[in-house]
């Protein structure tokens, strides 16, 4: 139920309730245990070490962790570059040391212990980048808001993708479906004057873009990928042209759309690192915890989430059983639009308050990477989602307090960091069985 | 005949309705024999079910009609040479392999195409009247006088669609006959990389590979052609050929290490090529902020121009930006050509792509397969790097590919990943391009246009019984179902 | 109890395109009766059921529930009628639990839409008690034994109240004891008021527990028939003609043994070992036939041979070369002819011409190509020959292989195998879903080339093909060699084998004339390396009586 991606038993999706996953375990105990992880573990340990540790900035690292807005003030946390870059990367090399122990066990790493290591190596990184900048000092309370805050859209269309993926359909298409989103947002609450409005616009748009997809897919039984793809330049093409013909001939009617007002809940917002994060939020990041766990209990406790998981699985089966195959699908997919669109609706009413071209800047696709790091969960999308924000963000962070990290390489983490995902870490874990395929009825 | 032949669908492999009438002809065939064995000591008292049908084994079958007007309309159009792949094997409406990627790819007929485009441009051209301001105007008296109204959508779309042929073919206003043809050769100039980059997609997709991934190969073969190109000074004719040969291994190596990681991890290459187009794209920017890159004196991230010994020489001298790379585009399609129909390597590729398990089982090797035809899609998709480093640009900038490796996904789909079609749709979208800055120009509708017009064509060809829909070209075979909602099909299609 | 139901089907037809799957087909199923569908693959029965089951609709005819007509628009309808379907493919999802795959289509809900599978659980446990059929509700499926399966598909059924059951083939993944285990089951289902419609072409199950039979041939009724009537008579009026099971072929002429695996190992990547010490050997000139029920392990044994397992140990000698750790093209071109068990998966590539598919391991050797420029002519020049030579009905060499019939299908595979010189033959299910015309030219075929002097492998789940072909006859069960026994040995005999015997065992079990059915587990081989053990085969001879 979390970023499992390091996960020691590849192949098993997350589902279900705890004690069941336990008994998953149990049943897959019998598997050879891989040396993927304890390798790859080790090797990032050493790699920690030499880099954090050895090679570590001699200054002190500060994190703040107020803001003076809060109400109470925590000290700032003060961290010794060197020392802390090797104590960090020692208690990696333990982890990893223990996953290679295990392993000659015969046993797999425990859960915890990949997503510790990931913590630890964050930690440590941040000391590093910080510590060796020009003026070491950064609010981390700050860097994590701004983190969430670049994560929306992320999680918006990570779960566009769960719902579809989920349901056998692969979406490509949720850089459409956020641009779609984006472009509809900002028309319809500029000609409105109305915000909010405009982010319902955004859901029906999403949701447009969304049936395209699944009337295609479905019904045409073109491939998926092909029209995801193609969807993709489609959106950007009519959005492209309309911007140009439509909104820059009259940009006060049309793309001045006002932004969602931030919702200040008093007294907890004032919570440090915590507050602003889950409390002083714009419509739309509310929107995007109610989503989260709406989502994750839509598909994992009720009737309608076990049918939705049972067509993405086993169709067939599900058809036998009396679930309408094709008409689920088409109207999961079609609320995954609809969930990317509100998505798309931060890029105009929340994150800046004008559209321009191609403003979804490939989220999109670090969507769906987060969707596969996440392991088709919703939480486990939201996560990795945060990660990915989280590495957005410290790269505008980086270029402003001058590490010598090139920004581009911060930039470039989410992509490598998924193709590590993919190819190593998460390599054989199973996305849904009958996704991608179109089910024909006998 | 077994109940597994019976238009059933066990997971995995699920086959099209077309499939379904197919599976159900073999069963003829099937009872045909049988017949013959059991006629003599069968009971004679039974009557026959299949006696009324005896022959209807020799008797042409609708699908097989079909097959044949997709043969003629194909090779008519010149799309397709011979080929080692029966005509039918490429119709793409043969049942019992599962439902791959290659087999939605090569439905449709040549009609289809022809329609789909038209389809398209129609839609397009709506979408330009939509925003004219004339059209507004005469909008608002819709109802007194139609016509005026319809003369002025007609009018929108056809200027812009004049300019854009007068930009991308022929000019009748341009200077003397080199004047009236410069367009046209700017539409060969900009169809170059995406010829080559999609005979890349295309070659991959007859693999079963999905490469995604040109954007990203035309990258980092541009970093190394360009740097080959303006580092390096090397005499004239091995300094280009130096350049050419950067650019085919740095794609090569790009799309390589995807089917490599694929072929080991078995990681879905869709993803890779995703993120591998990032991050050569940002090792790219990266590069242009280095002193090895930078131009000296330059403060934009812009790479020194290449050598004059380093560039593609221009066919049809220096009025013209066309460059050798075309002459070599037409030869490469020759040998995607021959390489997919006439080598082993193709034909272990097609196994691969068409059934990986039965490739396997014949002593194919399937990773090899996976990370061969990975890189040389990648090295095609180089062949765009260096096209455009060496021939049109010059220079190296972040933009080096334009939006190439994604248009090139589009031209290997309208040519239906064969050679010669991937070869023609290059040329028409390297037209809409080329006229798209003239219409721009001369109607003011943006280029973005292109982008509807291109990505329209492309869902159509995908799905030719919409098409033939909204042409009302149905076949004897259409179901019902499909031609009822393939309205509302169309105008969702256009309307998102 | 459960009420019961009579149902009627009434001029049911079904077409496919040009074909007539079902041909006004009559059928009436009597309240609490088993009745029995019999026929060959591909004789329609599963259409037929498909059809009842709402899946297909049927293109004419009716559908009678206590003679009342009914249209069934998908098999929601047929459940909610009383109708349930057990299919051949299971119709689980692996991923979920028992509880979740009973759950689904019909779940209890607490309020809100949340899952109520305490529910579920408890009828689960309910129907398992009544039964014995030990259950487990929070098993996920995918970690089940096929029986146990099966078991859900059944419960699933019954929770919704099924008052007809239909079975469709299910003793095609069952060992012998698993599947008299279900031929109780199902007495007691019908104990319990329930009807079942139970498909199967296997005529000792059909006769063990039909009320009445119906014999289906090529989409029609032929006629019907008590239990008590002869295997004989079923069986001539399921194929149509009197049934010659045995093949006229000449006793074997064994040469020097040239074919050798020792102590062979696969180990699957979920680290069971699907071929488990594995040691015989093959002489040239010799038919040995492999038997087995589907799934102990046959799969892996020939893929272990041509290379296309990873985690293989052990050794594999043909002609003094080993073979273990070679890749697929090189146990190729050691002379391995191999035909796969599934065709369609494994032998062909449906989009490729015929004339393609006749070279697919051939396509880089000379004539077919130069270095790596392959001559079409070649090809054609190929495919012509052979399609002459195997008599394969297609209407060019151009047209692809997935149009082509199940039979002409299978002998593309097996003359593209045998068109080369061979020092070993393998096919796995050769026959599998071809019909009887061209299982005997390729029965023949087979003969034909062992009798050139190949050390011949064949592995099939049919008995009757095993002991039509086989020369001297390994049965397999869970990945160990059960024994190798000679031709001729009795069907008993190796149906106990096949439950995990040794033939030993079998034999003395066979002349005490115990039940078949044994109450506890079986006792495994004895030993992995059997080899050519002597076994008294005259007894089995003697009782061989109950043949098929």
């Amino acid at each position: 139920m979390s970023t499992t991606a390091t996960s020691p038993q590849p192949g098993k999706p997350q589902a279900g309730t705890p004690p069941r996953a336990e008994e998953r375990q149990q049943a897959t105990s019998e598997k050879p245990v891989t040396w993927k992880v304890p390798v790859l573990l080790s090797a990032l340990g050493i790699v920690a070490f030499i880099f954090f540790g050895l090679m570590g900035p001699n200054q002190t690292a500060r994190f703040g962790l107020s803001s003076s807005g809060d109400f109470f003030q925590l000290p700032a946390l003060e961290v010794p570059g060197f020392l802390g870059g090797i104590v960090l990367s020692v208690i990696m090399l333990g982890l990893a040391g223990y996953a290679v122990y295990l392993k000659t066990k015969d046993q797999a790493a425990p859960r915890w212990l990949p997503i510790a290591f990931i913590v630890l190596f964050v930690a440590a990184f941040l000391i590093w980048v910080v510590g060796g900048a020009r003026t070491p000092s950064i609010s981390l309370a700050g860097l994590i808001a701004g983190s969430v805050t670049l994560a929306v859209p992320l999680v918006f269309g990570s779960l566009s993708g769960v719902l579809c993926e989920r349901v056998g359909v692969v979406n490509i298409a949720i850089e459409g479906q956020l641009l779609g989103g984006a472009f509809t947002a900002a028309m319809v609450a500029s000609m409105t004057r109305n915000p909010f409005i405009g982010l319902l616009a955004a859901a029906v748009a999403g949701a447009v873009v969304s049936m395209v997809l699944a009337l295609f897919s479905i019904k045409y039984l073109v491939n998926q990928i092909i029209v995801g793809v193609v969807l993709n330049v489609l959106v950007s093409g009519v959005t492209g042209f309309l911007f140009s013909t439509v909104m820059q001939a009259d940009k006060a009617t049309f793309n001045s759309p006002g932004r969602l007002p931030i919702i200040d809940i008093p007294v907890l917002s004032g919570i440090p690192v915590l507050g602003p994060i889950l409390f002083k939020q714009s419509l739309v990041g509310y929107l995007m915890y109610i989503a989260v766990i709406v989502v994750w209990i839509g598909l994992f406790k009720t009737k309608w989430g076990l049918r939705v998981r049972a067509v993405g699985e086993h169709p067939q089966a599900a058809d036998t059983m009396g679930i309408r195959v094709n008409a689920t699908r088409f109207w999961n997919v079609t609320l995954g639009g609809a969930i990317a669109g509100i998505g798309g609706s931060f890029f105009t009413l929340v994150a800046i308050d004008s559209f321009t071209k191609e403003i979804s800047g490939g989220r999109g696709f670090i969507a769906l990477a987060a969707l596969i790091f996440g392991r088709w969960n919703p939480i486990g999308a939201f996560f990795a989602a945060l990660l990915f924000g989280f590495a957005d963000n410290l790269q505008s962070i980086v270029t402003i307090i001058g590490t010598p990290v090139p920004s581009q390489f911060m930039a470039m983490l989410p992509y490598l960091v998924t193709v590590l995902a993919v190819a190593g870490l998460v390599g054989r874990s199973r996305p849904p069985a009958a996704s991608g395929i179109p089910y024909v009825k006998g | 005949m077994t109940d597994q032949t019976q238009p059933h669908h066990p997971d995995g492999n699920p086959s099209g309705p077309d499939a379904d009438k197919h599976e159900a002809d073999k069963h003829d065939t099937d009872k045909h024999h049988t017949d013959k064995h059991a006629a003599d000591k069968h009971d004679a008292g039974r009557p026959h079910t299949d006696k009324p049908h005896a022959d209807r084994h020799h008797a042409p079958k609708p699908a097989d009609e079909e097959t044949a007007a997709v043969v003629s309309l194909d090779t008519a159009g010149g799309a397709m040479g011979p080929s080692a792949v029966p005509a039918t094997a490429q119709s793409g409406k043969i049942p019992g392999g599962p439902e791959t990627l290659v087999r939605r790819i090569f439905t449709g007929s040549g009609t289809v195409s022809v329609l789909a485009v038209l389809l398209a441009l129609i839609l397009g051209g709506l979408l330009i009247a939509l925003t004219d301001k004339q059209v507004g105007a005469t909008a608002s008296y819709l109802l007194a006088r139609p016509t005026d109204f319809l003369s002025a959508v007609w009018n929108a779309a056809t200027r812009s669609y004049v300019a854009l042929f007068q930009g991308s073919v022929f000019n009748p206003r341009g200077g003397g006959i080199g004047g009236q043809f410069a367009p046209l050769m700017e539409t060969l100039t900009i169809a170059t990389p995406l010829i080559t980059a999609g005979l890349g997609v295309a070659l991959a997709f007859r693999a079963g590979l999905f490469n995604i991934g040109a954007q990203g190969q035309i990258i980092i073969a541009g970093i190394l052609a360009a740097w080959t190109g303006f580092a390096l000074h090397l005499p004239v004719g091995l300094h280009l050929l130096l350049v050419l040969v950067a650019g085919i291994i740095g794609g090569a190596f790009w799309g390589g290490l995807v089917g490599y990681l694929k072929a080991r991890t078995g990681a879905h290459e869709v993803i890779l090529t995703i993120m591998f187009n990032y991050i050569a794209l940002y090792l790219l920017r990266y590069l242009l902020n280095t002193p090895a890159f930078r131009r000296p004196g330059e403060s934009n991230p812009i790479s020194p121009i290449l050598d004059p010994s380093a560039v593609y020489p221009q066919i049809f001298g220096s009025q013209y930006r066309l460059h050798l790379g075309f002459l070599l585009a037409i030869a490469i399609t020759v040998f995607v050509w021959w390489l997919l129909n006439r080598s082993t390597v193709g034909f272990e590729f097609r196994a691969v792509g068409a059934n990986p398990k039965a490739a396997q089982t014949a002593g194919i090797n399937v990773s090899r397969s996976t990370i061969l035809v990975m890189a040389i899609a990648g090295a095609l998709a180089g062949l765009s790097g260096v096209a455009q480093v060496a021939g049109t640009e010059k220079v190296l900038t972040d933009g080096v590919a334009a939006t190439y490796g994604f248009d090139a996904i589009t031209v290997a789909l309208l040519g239906r990943s064969t050679p010669w079609g991937t070869f023609a749709a290059g040329l028409l979208f390297g037209a809409f391009r080329a006229g798209a800055v003239q219409m721009q120009i001369q109607t003011g509708t943006p280029i973005d246009i292109v982008l509807v017009v291109q990505s329209l064509i492309v869902l159509f060809i995908a799905a030719p019984p919409l098409v033939r829909a909204v042409f009302g070209l149905n076949p004897r075979r259409k179901k019902p179902v499909t031609a009822g909602k393939s309205k509302t099909a169309a105008t969702t299609g256009g309307a998102a | 109890m459960v009420r019961v139901l009579k149902l009627e089907l009434k001029g049911i037809t079904k077409r496919f395109g040009s074909l007539l799957a079902n041909d006004h087909i009559d059928v009436v199923v009597e309240p609490g009766q088993i009745h029995c569908l019999l026929g060959e693959n591909g004789a329609g029965k599963s259409t037929l059921m498909n059809v009842l089951y709402g899946l297909y609709e049927p293109t004419d005819g009716e559908i009678l529930i206590d003679d009342e007509p009914v249209s069934f628009r998908g098999p929601g309808d047929a459940m909610a009628a009383g109708i349930g379907m057990v299919h051949q493919h299971f119709m689980l999802v692996p991923v979920f639990t028992v509880a979740e795959n009973v759950a689904l289509g019909a779940e209890s809900t607490k309020a809100g839409g949340f899952l109520n599978l305490e529910d579920t659980r408890r009828k689960i446990q309910e129907i398992s008690d009544r039964y014995g059929f030990d259950v487990d509700p929070d098993a996920l499926v995918e970690d089940l034994p096929v029986g146990v399966q099966q078991r859900v598909e059944i419960i699933k059924a019954l929770v919704r109240d099924a008052r007809v059951l239909i079975l469709d083939e299910p003793t095609a993944v069952l060992t012998p004891q698993e599947t008299d285990e279900l031929l109780d089951i199902m007495r007691q289902l019908k104990g319990g008021g329930t009807s079942i419609v139970f498909i199967s072409h296997k005529l000792r199950e059909v006769k063990a527990v039909s009320d009445i039979i119906t014999v289906i041939r090529r989409g029609q009724v032929v006629g019907s028939a008590d239990s008590g009537a002869s295997t004989t008579e079923l069986a001539s009026m399921m194929v149509g003609r009197a049934v010659n099971l045995t093949l006229d072929k000449a006793p074997a002429q064994p040469q020097e043994t040239t074919f050798e695996v020792k102590d062979l190992t696969v180990v699957a990547p979920n680290g069971h070992h699907t071929v488990d010490g594995i040691s015989f050997s093959i002489a040239r000139g010799e038919i040995l036939a492999v038997a087995g029920v589907q799934g102990n392990g046959q799969t892996e044994l020939t893929e272990a041979i041509l290379g296309l397992q990873e985690r293989v140990s052990g050794s594999i000698l043909l002609d003094g070369k080993e073979l273990v750790g070679r890749s697929v093209k090189d146990v190729l071109d050691a002379g391995v002819g191999f035909v796969p068990e599934d065709r369609k998966v494994d032998g062909l590539v449906g989009t490729f011409s015929v004339a393609e598919n006749l070279v697919l391991d051939l396509y880089d050797k000379a004539p077919f190509a130069r270095g790596i420029s392959m001559s079409p002519a070649k090809v054609l020049e190929n495919a012509n020959s052979r399609i002459g030579e195997f008599d394969v009905r297609t209407p060019s060499a151009a047209a692809a292989a997935g149009t082509l019939s199940g039979g002409n299908q299978q002998k593309v595979v097996m003359a593209r195998e045998l068109s080369r010189p061979l020092r070993l033959f393998i096919a796995s299910q050769p026959t599998r879903g071809v019909d009887v015309g061209s299982i005997e030219f390729l029965h023949r075929r087979i003969v034909a080339e062992r009798d050139t002097g190949t050390p011949v492998m064949i592995v099939s789940t049919e008995l009757d093909e095993v002991m039509e072909l086989a020369d001297r006859i390994a049965v397999l069960y869970k990945g160990k060699l059960v024994g190798i026994v000679p031709a001729g040995t009795g069907r008993d005999v190796l149906g106990l084998m096949m439950a995990g015997l040794s033939p030993d065992e079998a034999h003395a079990d066979k002349l005490h004339h115990r039940d078949p059915a044994l109450g506890n587990d079986p006792v495994p081989g004895n030993s992995p390396a059997l080899g050519n053990s002597p076994t008294p085969t005259s007894a089995s001879r003697a009782e061989g009586g109950d043949h098929d």
